[in-house]
């Protein structure tokens, strides 16, 4: 009884978090959204978001979402595997993680300078003769640094799903005849798709709405939704249309969530 | 075809310095059921993963057809595992399970079905097809894994423990199917475990094991009969052991007093240790018995009483017996020469095998 009550009390804080920081600024952003610049009610940022401006931003964010999401699930899943056999795993896994522990701006920054021109990888191209590259402004730079910076979150719940696969089931596979590659398929591959979907969610969803990083690596060549989200409340101050952009990210977000969890089924 | 079908030439396998099969050499015949029996981490399991080739030998070389295996990858050994932990799929239903093995060698869908179906109704489990893994018991999973390892019918099927998990009844049930389907099939079975009345029921021959090495092997009757020592005596059913002198042959002394054996071709007055089994002991009064003994305690095991008594030399005598006696009385022991049976020490199986040889004839 005490225990009870005691959950329900220890429950307080955390609800009253959720209703100010998450609930509440929802509601803003979906009020605002039907805002225009003087504060008077409309639908006309509704109706925006279908401009082909807009529109193309939105394919431009899915495109770059996928591409990143992609690259992260083709490389991290092998060095998930790999990782799930070297001796000291755990301490690999840490070396790995490290990274998403230092700022997200931090890390942009870091690269401006490796990437830049001055920076050490285009003295190494210099050196090798290839000579000196535009490497910032564009569209490699800007996946291959999204790609590093949210690596970690589909290696993670990966190997995760790897480790939990009981090693006899592997035996099982191969004792009835199962090659490696068909023991993958049949069987690691099956049992691993809970962490490929968390891993999906955990990369696609942030970078869908990244902005810092198009503006830093990519010099604004890509534009997404994310940045012009940031646009409308920085800059142009047309908070409306940038609640109603972020609505859309907000709907596109569930949707991509309920459907991963269907497709994986 | 030779009849051999494994041979272990002088395996040895070291896991992170611990030695866990110590030069292991035997060979297992075609056709045969056999019986790995020891305690818990004596290598039974390891023997099997070195047959089915998960783990390779640190020395030593182990052929399969006459055809040296040590490189050969497990999915190209013609050997299925009933594995200790099932290691059932989890993302398969029961169907898909057992017909794994024929999904890869692309049997035809309409002969998967049927295999399938026959796998499943030798286990009893007809009906269970769609059913999960998660929703099976312990004891059907066991059997689920039985039928995924038959249903490939190959020449030889390794079963580690298949039948622990399961209530004596369906048990001793599985355990006249499993032997019969054995002798049906012709296929040799490798089975473990650490029921020794398990392996005396089933098996053509049992290799006793412990720490890594085989104290033992023979049929049922002869390792029953004639233990090596005082491990295999006493793994195999209960005995009682006590010491005593080899007077000479057919003459032996223990417990103060000297008897009759049918044992010889041991050196004079050689301490040797005596073996009498349980059911060979009658109760008789204190005068007309062999020993006297003391009745320290009297247990009901359902078929028979298990009497513990104790002579005037702190030996303990286990006696089993449809009747029951007084706790605290004194009685006497009863028993024929041939139940008298008398064990070198520290023999080892050649040696064992070459004394009985040589006072046969
Ligand atoms: N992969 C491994 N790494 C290190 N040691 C191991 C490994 N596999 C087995 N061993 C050790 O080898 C010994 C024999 O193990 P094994 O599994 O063959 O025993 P077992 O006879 O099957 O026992 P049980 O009846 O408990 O199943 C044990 O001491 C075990 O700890
Ligand atoms: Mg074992």
């Amino acid at each position: 009884m005490k225990t009870k009550n005691f959950g329900r009390f220890a429950l307080i804080p955390y609800a009253i978090w959720i209703v100010l920081f998450v609930i509440a600024p929802l509601l803003l952003i979906a009020y605002n959204s039907f805002l225009d610049i003087e504060g008077n009610f409309t639908l006309l940022n509704y109706a925006k978001l279908f401009s082909p401006v807009y529109m193309k931003m939105m394919f431009n964010s899915f495109l770059y979402a996928s591409i990143v999401t992609a690259v992260s699930l083709l490389v991290g899943y092998p060095v998930a595997y790999l990782l799930s056999r070297t001796k000291h795993k755990r301490l690999w896994l840490v070396l790995m993680i490290l990274p998403s522990w230092i700022n997200l701006l931090l890390k942009t920054y870091a690269f401006l300078g490796i990437l830049g021109t001055e920076g050490p990888v285009n003295a190494f191209l210099e050196a090798i003769g290839i000579g000196g590259q535009q490497l910032l402004f564009n569209d490699f730079s800007f996946i291959f640094v999204s790609t590093y910076i949210f690596i970690p979150f589909m290696i993670l719940p990966i190997f995760n799903a790897i480790e939990k696969i009981n090693p006899s089931l592997i035996y099982a596979s191969r004792d009835l005849g199962a090659s490696n590659i068909t023991t993958f398929q049949r069987v690691i591959f099956p049992l691993t798709k809970d962490g490929i979907q968390s891993g999906f969610q955990l990369v696609f969803i942030p970078t869908l709405s990244l902005f810092m990083i198009t503006r830093l690596i990519a010099g604004n060549r890509v534009i997404t939704l994310g940045t012009a989200i940031e646009q409308h409340f920085l800059v142009t101050q047309d908070w409306g249309m940038g609640s109603a952009i972020a609505v859309v990210l907000i709907i596109a977000m569930a949707i991509v969530m309920y459907a991963t969890r269907k497709i994986m089924k | 075809m030779s009849n051999t079908i494994i041979r272990f030439e002088n395996v040895t396998k070291v896991f992170d310095d611990h030695i866990v099969l110590d030069n292991v050499s035997f060979e297992i015949e075609r056709g045969k059921f056999y019986t790995l029996l020891g305690p818990s981490g004596c290598g039974k399991t390891t023997i099997l993963r070195l047959i089915a080739g998960f783990v390779e030998p640190t020395q030593g070389n182990i052929y399969i057809d006459e055809n040296c295996v040590n490189k050969i990858p497990a999915n190209l050994r013609p050997v299925n595992t009933v594995f200790q932990d099932y290691a059932l799929f989890p993302h398969l239903n029961v169907f898909e399970n057992v017909a794994f093995g024929l999904r890869i060698k692309k049997v035809s869908a309409h002969e998967v079905k049927e295999r399938v179906a026959n796998a499943l109704k030798f286990v009893n489990l007809e009906g269970f097809e769609n059913r999960e893994i998660t929703e099976m018991s312990g004891g059907q999973r066991q059997r689920v894994a039985i039928a995924r390892a038959i249903v490939n019918q190959p020449q030889l099927v390794l079963l580690d423990e298949p039948l622990s998990a399961l209530d004596l009844k369906l048990r001793t049930e599985m355990q006249y199917e499993l032997r019969e389907l054995q002798q049906r099939l012709g296929i040799t079975f490798v089975f473990v475990t650490h029921d020794q009345e398990e392996a005396l029921a089933m098996s053509d021959e049992i290799f006793v094991l412990n720490k890594g090495t085989i104290q033992q092997s023979g049929t049922p009757t002869d390792i029953y009969d004639e233990p090596i020592n005082r491990f295999v005596a006493d793994f195999i059913g209960e005995s009682n052991i006590v010491e005593g002198t080899m007077l000479a042959d057919n003459l032996v002394s223990f417990a103060n007093r000297t008897f009759d054996c049918v044992d010889m071709g041991f050196n004079q007055n050689e301490p040797v240790e005596v073996i009498i089994r349980p059911e060979d002991l009658e109760m008789t009064s204190a005068e007309t018995g062999k020993i006297p003994v003391k009745v320290d305690s009297q247990l009901f095991r359902g078929v028979h009483y298990e009497i513990c008594c104790y002579d005037d030399f702190k030996n303990e005598w286990l006696v089993h017996s449809t009747k029951k006696v007084e706790v605290g009385s004194t009685i006497g022991l009863d028993f024929d020469p041939e139940a008298i049976h008398i064990m070198r020490l520290g023999e080892t199986e050649a040696e064992f095998d070459k004394r009985l040889e040589a006072y046969e004839d």
